[in-house]
């Protein structure tokens, strides 16, 4: 380093700033009208929007699965024709992965918390974080395009020949509708990568970021390297719709096997889109409820990018029983045991943060302890699915339902539930109602056992997923199921209940209820417009516990060109609490 | 913010701390998109390998209809404009807008020779029903040289990559233009570039790939 860089590094004037309680001016009343909030570029208004977004087409989604179950309840019709019965597990499918697990963490809660984070006014290109918004709207108009012109009952898969096979119009547009969609997931990954390199604020150096900027790091390059290989293989299979290209389709000479390489060297990755920002709300969480350095900072960080490395490796597991070579399905069977070790990395260096520490059970951690219930059902049954001779047993079964409902929805949806308790506050400065809280909380695991636990047990004896009948033995488990998923319904509901009121009404909150050492919980709730009064000067970790309070919440008091994270920490002349 | 300051240049966003900063993200936020493009034509690139495994003397044997010539003319355009491109960037560093300009210019005259030469090839083929997917309908005369059941398919992936590269080469056209009249207006200097610089970087991009395209299409025996 050249000797007018060092020089720099001497003394940098650092105050205490301890942010005000219940701003009247804050991002919400910065600009009001549908008309602001619609041309904003403020990353929080957007991440609001985003959340909105994904909770409408959770609620439509889930809508249709608990309709899906109810059709269920009998072993031959109850109340809907098979044909629309296919229709609706595709949508549900659909919706519930492109437009709400993909988007949910980054998109909604990551572009809210991740520049508050690091100490950012914004993300590193606002313009492009709200046009990403835009294109997920455009997509999901061109989905309910696909309804209006007939609808798809392809599988949430697209594979061909069912998606070639003069399927109609309506494969035409949602597939249209998930490459635009596309672009929307690579806009935010991008935008991530380059906030969290180029916009830390001075002091956050790389072993001082949150893990939940890790993982949300990890996941935007899973986003950037995957998502164009899902764009490039659903354009291949549009104009293999409107024109007969021959790639995909077997009856023009094409390939279906290779339709399923594409799709699923970004779907399997895409998962791990899904799960990995769980994986750093699960972090941030435990460490604040146990009042704890989190245990193991570096392998918690790394195994998110380990995950994201070893992810684009595995997605043959897909299809051992499509007709791949010996050699590769035990190569990718082997790959796939090894996304296990980061995984379980985490689980116990998160067990190893709880030990001694002064849990406090509000809802965001009883959240955390049923993701790590549910979750870890989830890992292992994947190992299970992993193992080749049990996959040729268990694919496509009920088992495979279960499984993947454990990780993406014990496992992504609880983490974001876990997320969006640990941070409404902060959101909308409002506390929502703790005892409700609880109650929908053990609703949901309740109910989201009985729904999944018995597919389980009907999948190992052989139910196969997507069938619009079944045989009487099984009429006890499916029963089951679906009154566990009407018990979960209900808990969605009281959740929307509370939460909605919490906004009219809520008790106020204060800039910091949980008694956080990270960053974002120093600023006021909510924010300020641009998110923190002063320049944040950052010179402890963000899980620092064992330190005293008064040494956080600082604040630039020099104008200072710092913004790489070089210029400070080491010698920091500390003035004493103003404001 | 408070402490906000007061006297940064006009071109600097607010989130922005400095020139230096915007700069530096503008730049890694566009080779992160390079690495999705890269990715994108991954895809096609994977599928030309694949069928061309499966069907080797379909590929030696249509890629005689592409003509090396006119190929190779482009890919001398295209490594030309390259060339202008990085001189318009050179001009902006040294603070000569007129030179920028006038390479913006070169640049995008020599995109437009590209086209204009790619529009008569795939005229010429279409001419004689060498068409993608269900367009396919060859003459007899070059069905009797094209003998082979999955020659469509060839031509498929030719129009896919050739077709999504040159839709690359629009939109580059399209920011060049744009960067050209912004530069009229004075927006840019040697202290700021940004967009002259990113845009040069998409535009080295699409050179590479039809550098790739070319050997793979036209020059295989």
């Amino acid at each position: 380093m050249a000797i007018t860089e060092a020089k720099k590094m001497t003394t940098l004037q650092v105050k205490r700033f301890k942010p005000s309680e219940n701003p009247t001016n804050n991002y919400l009343t910065d600009e009001k009208g549908v008309w602001a909030w619609m041309t904003t570029v403020d990353h929080k208004k957007i991440g609001i929007m985003y959340l909105v977004a994904v909770a409408f087409f959770f609620a439509l989604a889930g809508f249709l699965a608990i309709a899906l179950r109810t059709e269920l309840w009998t072993p031959a019709k109850t109340f809907i024709e098979a044909d629309t019965y296919n229709q609706l597990f595709t949508l549900h499918g659909a919706m519930m992965v492109f437009f709400v697990l993909v988007p949910s963490i980054p998109a909604a809660l990551g572009n809210f918390i991740l520049p508050m984070q690091l100490g950012a006014k914004d993300v590193a290109f606002p313009r492009l974080n709200l046009a990403s918004l835009y294109i997920y709207v455009a997509g999901a108009i061109f989905t309910f395009a696909a309804l209006a012109s007939g609808g798809f009952d392809t599988g949430w898969t697209f594979y061909t020949p069912y998606s070639s096979d003069g399927n109609g119009a309506g494969v035409i547009w949602v597939t249209l509708g998930v490459f635009i969609l596309g672009f929307s997931s690579i806009l935010t990954g991008t935008n991530f990568i380059t906030t969290i390199h180029k916009l830390r604020a001075p002091g956050i150096t790389w072993d001082r970021l949150p893990l939940n900027i890790w993982a949300l790091y990890a996941t935007s390059i899973i986003q950037v390297l995957a998502t164009p290989v899902l764009a490039i293989t659903i354009l291949l299979l549009a104009f293999e719709n409107i024109m007969d290209i021959g790639i995909f389709d077997p009856a023009l000479g094409g390939d279906p096997v290779l339709f399923q390489h594409f799709f699923w060297f970004y779907s399997h990755p895409a998962v791990y889109i899904m799960i990995v920002p769980g994986f750093g709300i699960i972090s941030e969480v435990i460490s604040t409820f146990s009042k704890k350095t989190v245990f193991g900072y570096w392998a918690i960080a790394l195994s998110s990018l380990a995950i994201a490395f070893i992810g684009f490796l595995v997605w043959g597991h897909h299809m051992f029983t499509s007709g791949q070579s010996a050699v590769a399905t035990t190569v990718f069977s082997f790959l796939t045991f090894l996304v296990g070790i980061p995984t379980g990395i985490k689980i116990f260096n998160w067990i190893a943060t709880l030990y001694k520490g002064s849990i406090d059970m509000k809802t965001p951690m009883l959240y955390v302890f049923i993701f790590l219930f549910l979750f870890s059902i989830g890992g292992f049954t994947g190992i299970m699915l992993g193992a080749l001779s049990v996959d040729i047993h268990l694919h496509d079964t009920y088992y495979v339902v279960a499984h993947f409902h454990y990780v993406m929805m014990g496992g992504t949806l609880m983490a974001l539930l876990a997320g969006l308790h640990y941070w409404w506050p902060k959101m909308t400065g409002k506390m929502y109602n703790e005892t409700l809280a609880k109650i929908s909380a053990v609703l949901i695991f309740i109910g989201f056992n009985m729904t999944f636990l018995p597919q389980f047990v009907m999948g190992s004896q052989g139910m196969p997923r997507r069938y619009y009948n079944y045989i009487d033995q099984f009429t006890p488990f499916h029963q089951t199921s679906t009154i566990g998923s009407y018990i979960l319904g209900v808990a969605f509901l009281i959740i929307l209940y509370y939460l909605v009121k919490s906004l009219f009404g809520g008790e106020k909150a204060s800039s910091n209820p949980w008694n956080s050492r990270g960053l974002e919980w120093q600023s006021t709730s909510p924010p300020d417009f641009h998110n923190f009064d002063h320049t944040p000067v950052v010179i402890n970790g963000p899980y620092d516990y064992h330190k005293p309070m008064e040494e956080f919440q600082l604040g630039l008091a020099v104008s200072h060109n710092g913004h790489d994270a070089e210029h400070t920490s080491t010698e920091v002349e500390k003035t004493e609490e103003k404001a | 913010m408070a402490n906000h300051s007061a006297n940064h240049p006009a071109h600097v966003q607010h989130h922005f701390v400095d020139s230096d900063q915007q700069f530096d993200s503008a730049k890694l936020g566009m080779w992160v998109f390079l690495v999705n493009e890269i990715l994108f034509f991954g895809g096609l690139f994977c599928a030309y390998i694949i069928f061309r495994a499966w069907y080797p003397e379909l590929f030696t044997q249509a890629a005689l209809e592409l003509n090396a010539f006119w190929g190779g003319v482009n890919t001398v355009v295209l490594i030309g404009s390259s060339l202008t491109v990085a001189m318009a960037i050179r001009s902006a560093q040294r603070n000569e807008i007129k030179g920028l300009r006038i390479n913006l210019m070169i640049t995008i005259l020599l995109a437009c020779v590209f086209l204009v030469i790619k529009y008569f090839e795939y005229e010429h083929k279409l001419h004689y029903g060498i068409a993608p997917g269900s367009f396919w309908d060859p003459t007899p005369e070059k069905l009797a040289i094209l003998d082979h059941p999955k020659a469509n398919i060839f031509f498929s992936i030719y129009y896919m990559m050739t077709g999504i590269h040159g839709l690359h080469v629009l939109v580059g056209i399209g920011l060049m233009i744009w960067i050209y009249i912004r530069a009229g207006k004075g927006h840019f200097s040697s202290e700021y570039y940004t967009p002259v610089e990113i845009t040069g970087l998409y535009w080295h991009l699409v050179d590479l790939i039809w550098i790739f395209l070319f050997p793979l299409l036209y020059l295989i025996e």
